[in-house]
């Protein structure tokens, strides 16, 4: 219901962060549509469907992919269901603190869960095992480690990385309707995928991919989620300043540029 | 999705299923100060969504640790009741109403003079009692008429409308069939008068172009909104001044 985590840049240092900015100078050193060195890698955890661990500079997130037989929600009976969930723990940060998600933890899993759901990664209508009984039910689970910034595009990262290398059991239905799971696994059904990529706003100038710090002294940020076909498929702006309608399409413009260079660091489309 | 599931949601001469065209608003009423207790408050109904805003504060801050040193503290929770949908709500908080009362914050708060009123909070209350598609933009809408209404210093007021994507069609305002058969949502809001967006959020399928024609949309129907929360401050302090002038005792 609040801001829970109140960090405060000493005034100096803000100042500094931002007449460097003026300058075109980061604090990392960074040109201001200058992404930090992005390294993804896949299958670290052997008992999930599938994970991937992703870096940010110093920012690291670890996600996994578990798939279990469910029965499908009644709106959507011939459909699978995929859920998003996202815990910043203590161990990633110290602005971090124990206890029930809050809403930090929920946007960031939502985010993540609507560039998936509008660009079909998981082709959720491919995974009805007996339409209206039972689905595949995929859990998408996310995880920050280390935090300097910018989870939104690191989650989406490891997200898609997990799901792209899950592998799932095969199912056949017995003669009196029951599920075995055989003991061969096939690849997850996967339609698109989107890449995230997050523009903060510092006083009046934009840069890609703020760090930690940067985060601290920003009027505002804005997500766009990137399709293979250069489609938006999410858009979320968050922070307590606002964006004029020609920043918007500035970010935009940053966004559909880096995104490809993001989409060669995801390991290939199954198949 | 869209026409995949075979709900028409345009017919032949490009009328929506409420007979709107593209670029046409709901009828939209907002009316100011319609709560007691409250320091202010508002109503709107936008089509057939209602929902209430009540604003407590600038008041102190409890728990007394979560009050902030150079700053108000401004509070939100979007809810929606039970019975606001088709099928019952549980009352506790779901995740999307989580978010959902963060991103209204946040809509709102580029607007607040919030460094006026250090160690102070402010409470924003909103309550979905029935909900049709754009609850969100519609809740800031109302919010920010609630804020002025309780006084609280503000640059502008805060309006926001949805653009939906049906039929491959950009569409304002966007109803809850609209919202739930369309291919896309994206509300948006804005300080009319500064032109500064407070608010964007996405989902379904958009090109670089749409986006581009969404924002100008978005910015001409909250033109209209902004009119419709103006008339409703304005009224209620005529009233109070009718009330005045009719030589009754105003406290």
């Amino acid at each position: 219901m609040s801001e829970r985590v109140h960090t405060v840049v000493p005034a100096p240092r803000r100042e500094a962060i931002l007449s460097m900015l003026k300058r075109g100078e980061r604090v990392d050193g960074r040109r201001a549509d200058e992404y930090r060195e992005v390294r993804v890698e896949t299958g670290v955890v052997g008992n999930a469907e599938g994970s991937a661990r992703v870096s940010i500079g110093h920012t690291k997130v670890i996600a996994g992919v578990k798939a279990s037989p469910g029965s499908p929600f009644p709106d959507a009976p011939d459909k699978g269901i995929q859920i998003v969930y996202a815990e910043l723990i203590p161990m990633a940060s110290p602005i971090f603190e124990p206890g029930p998600p809050d809403e930090n933890d929920v946007e960031l899993a939502r985010v993540v869960d609507r560039g998936l759901r509008s660009s079909s990664t998981v082709k959720l209508e491919e995974l009805a095992l007996v339409p209206g009984k039972h689905v595949w039910r995929i859990y998408i689970d996310i995880y920050p480690i280390d935090h300097d910034g910018n989870l939104i595009d690191a989650s989406g990262l490891a997200a898609v990385a997990a799901l792209l290398t899950s592998k799932i059991p095969k199912v056949s239905v017995s003669s009196n309707g029951s599920l075995v799971m055989e003991e061969e696994r096939v690849p997850l059904p996967i339609g698109d995928a989107p890449v995230f990529v997050t523009i903060a706003k510092i006083g009046d100038t934009l840069v890609v991919d703020p760090c930690y710090e940067e985060e601290l002294v920003m009027d505002a940020r804005i997500t766009f989620a990137i399709d293979r076909e250069g489609n938006v498929c999410a858009i979320q702006k968050g922070g307590r300043g606002s964006f004029s309608a020609d920043e918007v399409v500035k970010a935009l413009d940053l966004a559909l540029a880096l995104a490809p260079e993001l989409r060669s660091k995801l390991p290939p489309f199954p198949q | 999705m869209g026409g995949a599931e075979g709900v028409k949601l345009l017919d032949e001469e490009g009328r929506r299923l409420d007979g709107r065209a593209l670029n046409e608003l709901r009828k939209c009423r907002i009316e100011a100060g319609v709560l007691k207790n409250a320091n202010g408050s508002a109503y709107i109904e936008l089509g057939r969504n209602k929902i209430l805003v009540a604003v407590y504060g600038p008041r102190e801050v409890h728990p007394r640790h979560e009050a902030l040193p150079d700053r108000m503290l401004l509070r939100c929770k979007y809810s929606m009741l039970p019975f606001s949908v088709p099928d019952r709500k549980n009352p506790a908080p779901s995740r999307r109403e989580v978010e959902l009362s963060k991103v209204i914050r946040e809509a709102l708060e580029p607007a607040i003079f919030l460094e006026e009123y250090p160690r102070t909070t402010v409470d924003v209350y909103i309550e979905v009692i029935e909900a049709d598609g754009s609850t969100r933009v519609a809740s800031i809408t109302a919010a920010s008429v609630a804020l002025a209404d309780a006084g609280i210093p503000m640059r502008d007021l805060v309006a926001g409308v949805s653009v939906g994507k049906i039929e491959g069609k950009l569409a304002i305002d966007i109803n809850g069939i609209e919202d739930q058969y369309g291919e896309g949502d994206m509300p948006i809001a804005m300080m009319p008068r500064l032109g500064e967006i407070t608010l964007i959020q996405a989902d379904g399928r958009f090109t670089r172009d749409e986006v581009v024609q969404a924002l100008q949309m978005a910015r001409e129907a909250i033109a209209k909104l902004y009119e419709e929360q103006k008339r409703a401050l304005k009224e209620k302090y005529s009233r109070i001044l009718e009330e005045v002038e009719g030589g009754e005792v105003v406290r």
